[in-house]
């Protein structure tokens, strides 16, 4: 408190203000946690493959998943209804009868999952694409559910 | 395909296991490694979703053989998180090598997120009989 009186310049921290931001900070934590998606936060949804973040901007949504080794042939994509599918296999490596192996982690198979977007999209302009061994699906929101600035008008 | 294909689970991304403390930024992963040997080499396939080639370090000194790739985020600046089920961060693996390599003969390749390493061994001497010849 010393230091920025003496700065003077500096907008003084008043009580009020720290109070305020334990407030804004508490409100934070309860949209977090209202949110239906935000239950799982952070751990895979009833170990459902694959992992999947979905972020959102003012015009889209984005939804990611790591799918390192899975070409985009071996994927199959839908929207129907506000539900995104991804569905698809893993393949596994074919063996050779003269290798011996040291470790075997990785693992192949199906796997299927449909995810909810929160709000109405526009399937058509859906826009999808597998770099490195990581999904990216762009899906426009719908008009309706775009943001919309209010203007106010002065009487 | 015959037999009837398994269905993928998904799993909770493994933490480092190496004792040693990390000081790289952000989050640090185990890759899922296959690691398997054939007569000439050795074959090392890492799953390491988002990693770049650019992005990727691989090291072998004193038969300590050492990955490290940094997934960068893929999430631009105005974009807000709904759901989060896993994170982005740096595959660091180790592994102590038995067999000699033949180091300049390594090839890396690095395709959708799967780094494949061959290491080829270097032959030991081919085992010479030495016949005796009666005098």
């Amino acid at each position: 408190m010393i230091i920025r009186n003496t700065l003077g310049n500096l907008p003084r921290l008043r009580w009020n203000d720290t109070f305020e931001e334990l407030e804004r900070m508490k409100q934070e934590m309860e949209r977090l946690y209202q949110y239906p998606a935000m239950k799982i936060f952070r751990e895979p949804a009833a170990g459902v493959f694959p992992a999947i973040n979905i972020t959102e901007e003012t015009d889209n949504y984005y939804v990611r998943a790591e799918l390192p080794g899975i070409k985009a042939d071996d994927l199959e994509l839908s929207i129907a209804n506000n539900t995104l599918t991804i569905e698809g296999e893993r393949k596994s490596d074919p063996e050779n009868e003269n290798t011996k192996y040291h470790r075997r982690e990785r693992e192949a198979g199906r796997f299927s999952r449909k995810i909810t977007l929160p709000a109405q999209v526009d399937a058509s302009k859906t826009d999808a694409k597998c770099n490195d061994g990581l999904l990216t699906i762009v899906i426009p929101k719908a008009e309706s559910a775009k943001p919309k600035k209010i203007t106010i008008t002065a009487l | 395909m015959a037999e009837k294909t398994k269905s993928l689970q998904a799993k909770e991304k493994r933490g480092p296991i190496s004792e040693a403390e990390q000081i790289v930024q952000g989050p640090t992963f185990t890759p899922e490694v296959d690691i398997f040997e054939t007569d000439g080499e050795i074959v090392v396939v890492a799953d390491m979703p988002g990693v770049k080639a650019e992005n990727l370090d691989i090291d072998l000194r004193e038969n300590t053989l050492t990955l490290a790739g940094k997934a960068l985020s893929p999430e631009g600046p105005d974009e807000v998180d709904i759901l989060k089920e896993y994170q982005t961060g740096t595959y660091f693996r180790q592994f102590t090598l038995s067999e000699m390599i033949n180091q300049p003969e390594i090839d890396a390749k690095m395709t959708d997120g799967v780094l494949r390493l061959t290491l080829p061994k270097i032959k030991p001497a081919t085992p010479r009989k030495i016949t005796i010849k009666a005098v």
